[in-house]
C-alpha cells in the first residue's frame, strides 16, 4: 500500500464512521456479519488451532531433549505460543484468507455492477452501509475466534503429546498451570482487535475502488489477502513490541 | 426543473465534456442520445454528482447541487430516482426487499405501509406477485422493471434513466419506454433518458440533446429530429437502413 493508498484508505474509514441513517438496519448487517464471520468460521480455526498445538508440542518435545529441562516445560511454552502468538496470528492470516477474500469480492462485484452508485443515489453513506457494519463485526467476532483458538490449541497440545508419548497427561497440565501470566492473554486479545480490524477495513478498501470487470475484482480479492496478511504481520510486532 | 450551465470534465488528458448547457423540463421525457463516448453517460454522472464536473452548474429547482455539502446533496438524492444501464439491484435481496429498501432508510412507515407502496410499485411495472423473486431468477425486461418500480418507490422528483433499453429485445423496449413516459407525464416528474435507442428517440423523445465529441449539437423534438440538415446528428439518426428507408417515405 503506497501513501496515496493509504491515504484513500484513511479517507474512506472516515467516511465509513459517519452518522448511520437508521440504526437498526446497521445492527441487523452487524448481526448478519457476526455470523458469517464468528460462527461461519469456527470449523476452520477449530481444525487449525487443535493441529497447530499438536504439532507444537511435538515440536518442543523434540526440541527439548535434555535431563536437565523438565519436561513440565513442554507445557507451559505451549501455552505462551498459543496464547502469545499462534492463536491470534495464525488464525487472522488464515481470516484474511477466508473473510478477506469474501469481503473485497462482496464489495468489488457491488461496485463494477453500479450496486454502490445505486446506494450513492439513494442518499445512503455507501461506506458506512457496507463497511462498518463489517468492521463491528470483525472486531468483536475475531477476539472470541481468538480465545476459542487459544483453548483448542492447548487441548490439541495435550492430545499430541499424550498419543505420541512426548509429555505424560500430568506433565502437560502441570506445565500449563504453573506460572502463568493473565497479562498474556491481554496481549493477545489486544492484537485480537487490532487484527480484526484490518481483516474487515483493508479488503472493504479493495474492493471498494474497484475500476472494470471479473478480471480486477479476482484481482483486488488477492490484492486484498496479501495486503492484509503483510498488516497483520507488521501490526503483530508494533503490539508484541509495544505491549511485551 | 433541472438546468446544467457550462459542464466540463475530463479524465486525464481526455476532454470529455466541453462545456455543456441545457434545460430540462418537469412534465416531459428528456432525452441525451449520441453515438458512443459521446460523453452522455459522463454528463448525467455530472448531474447525479457520481462525478464532479471541473466546472459549471447542475440546478435542480433553483437548487445549485455541485457546491452542495455532504448532508444537502443526501436531501436532493432523496427526490433522485434512477434506473441504471445493468438495472443495478442488490444481488443478496428479493424484489420486495429491493424496492423497500429506500423506504425502510427514510421513512418510519409501518411494514404494512410499506409493503403496500412495494405492491403498488410492482402492479405499476405490471410485475405483480413477483415479490420474493431474487434478482438472478429474472429476465433483462423483468429486471429493468424492477428497477423502475424501485426507483419511484420514493415519489422521486427526478428520474434518470440510463440505457433503459440496452439488451432487450425490442418489444420490451417499447413497454419500459411507454411505462417511463407514462410516470413522467402522471407524476409530472424531471425525467433524463440517456439512450442510443432510435425507437426510443422517435417514440418519447419530447425534448432531445444531441451530443457529439463532448459538445452539444442539436436540440429539439423527436418531431424536428427528421427535418435537421445537421450531418453529425443525421449520420447518427439515420445510420440503419431500416430508418433511411423510413427517412426516404417519409
Amino acid at each position: 500500500m503506497n501513501f496515496t493508498n493509504f491515504g484513500k484508505y484513511i479517507l474512506l474509514l472516515k467516511a465509513v464512521f459517519r452518522k448511520p441513517e437508521k440504526t437498526k438496519i446497521y445492527m441487523k448487517a452487524v448481526f448478519q456479519q457476526m455470523d458469517f464471520i464468528g460462527v461461519g468460521s469456527l470449523g476452520l480455526i477449530s481444525i487449525i488451532a487443535t493441529f497447530i498445538g499438536a504439532v507444537m508440542t511435538l515440536q518442543i518435545a523434540f526440541q527439548l531433549v535434555s535431563d536437565f529441562i523438565p519436561k513440565t516445560v513442554i507445557g507451559s511454552v505451549t501455552r505462551d505460543s498459543s496464547i502469545l502468538e499462534l492463536s491470534p496470528t495464525i488464525s487472522a492470516i488464515v481470516l484474511a484468507g477466508k473473510i478477506g477474500s469474501a469481503i473485497s469480492s462482496e464489495i468489488g462485484t457491488m461496485r463494477v455492477t453500479e450496486q454502490i452508485d445505486a446506494l450513492e443515489i439513494m442518499g445512503i453513506n455507501s461506506p458506512g452501509y457496507l463497511i462498518l457494519p463489517k468492521i463491528l463485526a470483525g472486531i468483536t467476532m475475531v477476539p472470541l475466534l481468538v480465545i476459542f483458538a487459544m483453548v483448542l490449541s492447548i487441548t490439541g497440545g495435550y492430545i499430541g503429546g499424550t498419543l505420541s508419548g512426548a509429555v505424560s497427561p500430568a506433565e502437560y497440565i502441570q506445565g500449563i498451570t504453573t506460572d502463568f501470566n493473565p497479562y498474556t492473554i491481554t496481549v493477545s486479545l489486544v492484537k485480537a482487535f487490532v487484527f480484526g480490524f484490518i481483516i474487515t477495513s483493508v479488503p472493504a478498501y479493495e474492493g471498494f475502488y474497484v475500476k472494470g470487470g471479473a478480471l480486477e475484482v479476482a484481482q483486488a480479492s488477492t490484492r486484498a489477502v496479501v495486503v492484509s496478511c503483510i498488516a497483520i504481520l507488521a501490526c503483530d510486532y508494533i503490539v508484541t513490541q509495544l505491549l511485551l | 426543473m433541472i438546468e446544467i450551465k457550462d459542464i466540463h470534465k475530463s479524465f486525464g488528458e481526455n476532454h470529455v465534456l466541453k462545456g455543456i448547457s441545457g434545460k430540462f423540463e418537469a412534465g416531459v421525457t428528456n432525452l441525451i442520445i449520441g453515438g458512443s463516448g459521446s460523453g452522455k453517460t459522463t454528463l448525467l454522472k455530472c448531474m447525479i454528482g457520481l462525478h464532479h464536473p471541473e466546472t459549471g452548474s447542475v440546478e435542480y429547482d433553483g437548487r445549485e447541487f455541485t457546491q452542495m455539502s455532504f448532508e444537502e446533496r443526501i436531501e436532493i438524492r432523496k427526490e433522485i430516482g434512477m434506473l441504471f444501464q445493468g438495472s443495478a439491484l442488490f444481488d443478496s435481496m428479493t424484489v420486495e426487499e429491493n424496492i423497500m429498501f429506500p423506504l425502510n432508510m427514510f421513512t418510519e412507515q409501518p411494514r404494512s405501509e410499506k409493503l403496500d407502496r412495494v405492491n403498488f410499485c410492482l402492479d405499476r411495472v405490471n410485475l405483480e406477485g413477483k415479490n420474493k423473486l431474487f434478482p438472478a431468477e429474472l429476465s433483462g425486461g423483468m429486471k429493468k422493471r424492477v428497477g423502475i418500480a424501485r426507483a419511484i418507490a420514493m415519489n422521486p422528483k427526478y428520474l434518470f434513466c440510463d440505457e433503459p433499453n440496452s439488451g432487450l429485445d425490442p418489444k420490451t423496449s417499447i413497454v419500459i419506454d411507454e411505462l417511463i413516459k407514462e410516470l413522467t407525464e402522471e407524476y409530472n416528474t424531471t425525467t433524463i433518458v440517456v439512450t442510443h435507442d432510435m425507437n426510443s428517440v422517435m417514440g418519447i423523445g419530447d425534448y432531445i440533446m444531441f451530443l457529439h465529441e463532448g459538445k452539444k449539437f442539436w436540440e429539439g423534438s423527436n418531431k424536428e429530429i427528421a427535418h435537421t440538415d445537421i450531418q453529425e446528428l443525421n449520420d447518427f439518426v439515420f445510420a440503419s437502413r431500416f430508418m433511411k428507408a423510413a427517412k426516404e417515405k417519409f
